[in-house]
């Protein structure tokens, strides 16, 4: 009598622990599948893709890359401006708010609180609340189908400012900083020689969110690029559902692969770090 | 400093000025405050129903989504962070429940359009391979199953950021508790409900806030995955802000209003929800309070709604 208790929580615990990792690898199918698809068709022809769904590869890779780019849609052109976007959009950001947030941190002045409030606040505005104003002020200065105005604004990004200030908070000594000071270290060099190593591993994480991010980024590319040698690879994905590929399925797919493999690339060298950074963001309130 | 003044104040001070004006047309000329300046306003909330229509249409998805996404991500939390059921993998599980995330949203709107092709697309066929049915469905033309695929689209990219968060918030949590918790006899349902609930609150608050105004700013997917359709069903603000400013006639002044209408329900929505949860708190406080004071046999209904 006195073990059965025991016995059927040990079985009750082993039941919920199948049910557990049933359902975790049901959803891990789900995150899988529709890319694993997307990967396959990209190497099947049109007839093989409408007779059914199959999960092995087939080859007509090749032919479906012709296909695609016989037509307008030029994933090299894509890949550079998105790069190009993403690549100062991070810098800017990085930089930048890490200046900010360390102008937070270490100087006391006037209005430090106030501005403080402020950042958050405008963390909390929709992107699409300016956007009309935004594209006006840019269109007055002449800066539309241009790549400064999708990368200057990044310099202004507060939930970076918010998260590095968390973390200065956290990981800086004043003594460096004062005698630094004392051994005669202009402000600027002392930001750049001696806080920036100590912010490293808290700018690199952000540097990957804000370069997926920029990468992801469609609203604003579409609405300040309208010629097609500035398009970014997410306005190319739209050019895909346009009617000249209508019949090309496997193009279709292989298209989105293309914009999908950097991504790949990226998650699959950096993910823990992102995993991490996604719980860091949140937690260092 | 003054980056921030350029690069956020002005647009959105400028965005509200238009909103009052009568600025439209490609070609710049005077602009003109209008002579009752809240007559886009006025047009947009009670003449216009398309606007009226995203709203809701927002609204709608947001809900669909958010909630089972929410509900997934909790039960992986209490789950991955159970002890006793010390599942193996985890690592593994997060990394590929946090992937769809990081894809390009077009990407995987576009995907999606042709995964659920009409007539032949991988869904109509898996459909017909199960038996499910015979005739091939076009899923796209129903405007619920339309939304309910962008919602699903939403909820599949962002539950397994929503349970990272939370995973990180319950690791905050002091674990004295639940050790104290194991000592008085708990199981891993009340220390779910009594220990993780209330501690990951204001991490819940967080996603919350988060997940919202992220829902408002939908725009990707439902502009890239049917353009708006069926029958504008997924259609929703943000789309129309765009439709207004940048294509057709061009109504900055129009979209401008829009976007404060849309950036005052951010506001408003966000100013609820911290009032509830703190308000909740208090009443939670109480509660406990009331719960020691009196018989342990009142205390079971009372905390069971947070």
């Amino acid at each position: 009598m006195y073990n059965t208790p025991k016995q059927s929580s040990r079985f009750g615990l082993q039941f919920n622990r199948t049910i557990v990792y049933i359902v975790c690898v049901f959803l891990s199918l789900l995150s899988i599948m529709p890319f694993w698809i997307m990967f396959v068709n990209a190497t099947r022809s049109t007839p093989e893709i409408q007779s059914g769904i199959s999960l092995l590869p087939s080859g007509h890779l090749m032919r479906n890359l012709d296909v695609l780019l016989g037509k307008s849609f030029d994933p090299i052109t894509g890949f550079m401006n998105s790069f190009i976007i993403s690549a100062g959009t991070t810098i800017c950001a990085i930089y930048f708010s890490s200046l900010t947030a360390y102008a937070l941190v270490v100087y006391n002045w006037k209005f430090r609180q106030p501005f403080f409030t402020f950042i958050i606040l405008i963390m909390l505005i929709p992107a699409q609340a300016s956007a009309v104003g935004f594209y006006q002020f840019m269109y007055q200065l002449g800066w539309t189908n241009n790549h400064l105005p999708l990368i200057l604004p990044a310099i202004a990004s507060p939930a970076i400012v918010f998260f590095m200030r968390q973390y200065l908070l956290g990981a800086l000594n004043f003594e460096i900083v004062e005698s630094a000071r004392v051994d005669g270290s202009g402000e600027f060099a002392t930001f750049n020689r001696i806080i920036i190593p100590i912010m490293l591993p808290a700018m690199a994480t952000q540097a990957i969110f804000v370069f997926v991010g920029s990468w992801n980024n469609l609203f604003m590319p579409l609405i300040l690029l309208t010629q097609k040698e500035n398009y970014t690879l997410p306005i190319m994905v739209n050019l895909l559902k346009g009617d000249i590929y209508k019949t090309e399925y496997g193009s279709i797919y292989l298209g989105l692969s293309m914009t999908a493999i950097p991504l790949f690339v990226i998650y699959f060298f950096l993910s823990r770090y992102i995993i991490e950074g996604v719980a860091l963001g949140s937690v260092k309130e | 400093m003054l980056a921030f003044l350029v690069f956020s104040l002005y647009p959105i001070l400028y965005t509200a000025f238009i909103g009052f004006t009568d600025m439209k047309g490609v070609v710049p000329k005077e602009v003109h405050v209008l002579d009752n300046p809240f007559e886009n306003f006025r047009n947009l909330l009670f003449d216009n129903e398309l606007f009226r229509k995203s709203i809701l249409n927002t609204a709608i998805i947001w809900i669909i989504n958010f909630i089972p996404q929410l509900g997934i991500a909790l039960l992986l939390t209490a789950w991955f962070t159970n002890k006793r059921l010390n599942i193996r993998g985890q690592g593994g599980f997060k990394i590929l429940f946090y992937m769809p995330n990081i894809i390009t949203a077009g990407t995987i709107a576009v995907l999606f359009s042709s995964l659920f092709a009409y007539p032949m697309g991988p869904v109509n066929s898996l459909y017909q391979m199960l038996g499910w049915s015979n005739e091939p469905i076009n899923f796209l033309l129903d405007k619920w199953t339309a939304r309910g695929i962008v919602s699903f689209i939403q909820y599949w990219m962002w539950y397994g950021h929503t349970m990272l968060i939370l995973i990180a918030g319950v690791m905050g949590i002091n674990p004295a508790l639940y050790e104290a918790a194991a000592i008085d006899g708990a199981s891993g349902w009340q220390m779910f409900l009594r220990i993780t609930l209330p501690g990951i609150r204001t991490i819940m608050l967080y996603t919350l806030i988060t997940s919202m105004i992220g829902g408002l700013q939908m725009f990707d997917i439902p502009f890239l995955f049917q353009n708006g359709g069926p029958d504008n069903s997924t259609y929703t603000a943000s789309m129309f802000i765009y439709a207004q400013a940048f294509k057709g006639q061009y109504l900055y002044n129009r979209a401008a209003a829009a976007s404060m209408i849309l950036f005052l329900i951010a506001a408003v929505l966000s100013a609820i929800l911290f009032y509830v949860m703190r308000d909740r708190d208090a009443a939670r406080l109480r509660k406990e309070e009331k719960r020691i004071r009196k018989a342990a046999a009142r205390a079971q209904g009372g905390v069971t709604h947070v």
